[in-house]
């Protein structure tokens, strides 16, 4: 079972669990993705998430298949957040269901590395005087 | 005639999200030769971290054959998650 979406609302980490949780599932393990200030640095208003949405749900479904091989999964789930978060929101959760606990840590940690590496999606931070799309430039 | 997104961090040095490029008449064949064109054109292209070309909808390598029918996108570093 692969479920994979981008929405526009806000994630519900249980309701992206629900979609893969299995009886056969012996452990499920899921990551939840927060917009956070940076560190050191301006202070971040707010973000925009953009995705070419089409080609994010092809390389999300990638993934996922990926994983299920890999791993023997059950289920893999990962739902994306576009649009304009607050700090503290949650741009991405992924739910894996396996039956034994070690594959679903895993893969869990697979997913949202690959994710990070290939999905075509864009973060933008705000700050008061200005915006910086993450990662673009050195 | 090519349709080509732009996304990101793109968009700002490109200055619209869509272009469209007759890449018969550019003489262009290859996304290699389609990046060289760009960089010419759009100098601040090259101060990315990176630029990949998805064509239909799929990450195509430099030596990737292009036609005028295909849909292009234009892929600055990604920051999903």
């Amino acid at each position: 079972m692969i479920d994979i979406q981008i929405t526009e609302e806000p994630l519900d980490a249980a309701k992206c669990l629900s979609a893969i949780s299995s009886h056969e599932a012996g452990g499920n393990a899921v990551f939840i993705g927060t917009v956070r200030n940076q560190p050191k640095g301006k202070e971040v208003l707010h973000l925009d998430f953009e995705a070419y949405e089409p080609m994010a749900i092809k390389e999300m479904h990638k993934i996922a298949a990926r994983c299920m091989k890999r791993w023997e999964l059950i289920g893999l789930a990962i739902h994306h957040r576009t649009g304009r978060l607050q700090l503290g929101e949650v741009p991405v959760v992924i739910a894996v269901a396996s039956a034994h606990r070690k594959n679903a840590f895993e893969a869990c940690e697979f997913a949202i590395d690959e994710l990070k590496k290939s999905v075509p999606i864009w973060k933008r931070e705000f700050f008061e005087n200005g915006d910086l799309w993450v990662a673009a430039h050195p | 005639m090519a349709q080509l997104f732009i996304f990101g961090a793109c968009r700002n040095i490109l200055g619209s999200d869509t272009l469209e490029l007759d890449l018969d008449e550019l003489q262009i064949k290859s996304v290699a030769e389609l990046n060289r064109y760009l960089e010419r054109e759009y100098s601040e292209l090259s101060t990315l971290n990176s630029l990949a070309i998805a064509v239909n909808e799929e990450y195509a390598p430099g030596d990737h054959v292009l036609k005028n029918t295909d849909v292009i996108a234009l892929i600055p570093p990604v920051s999903g998650g």
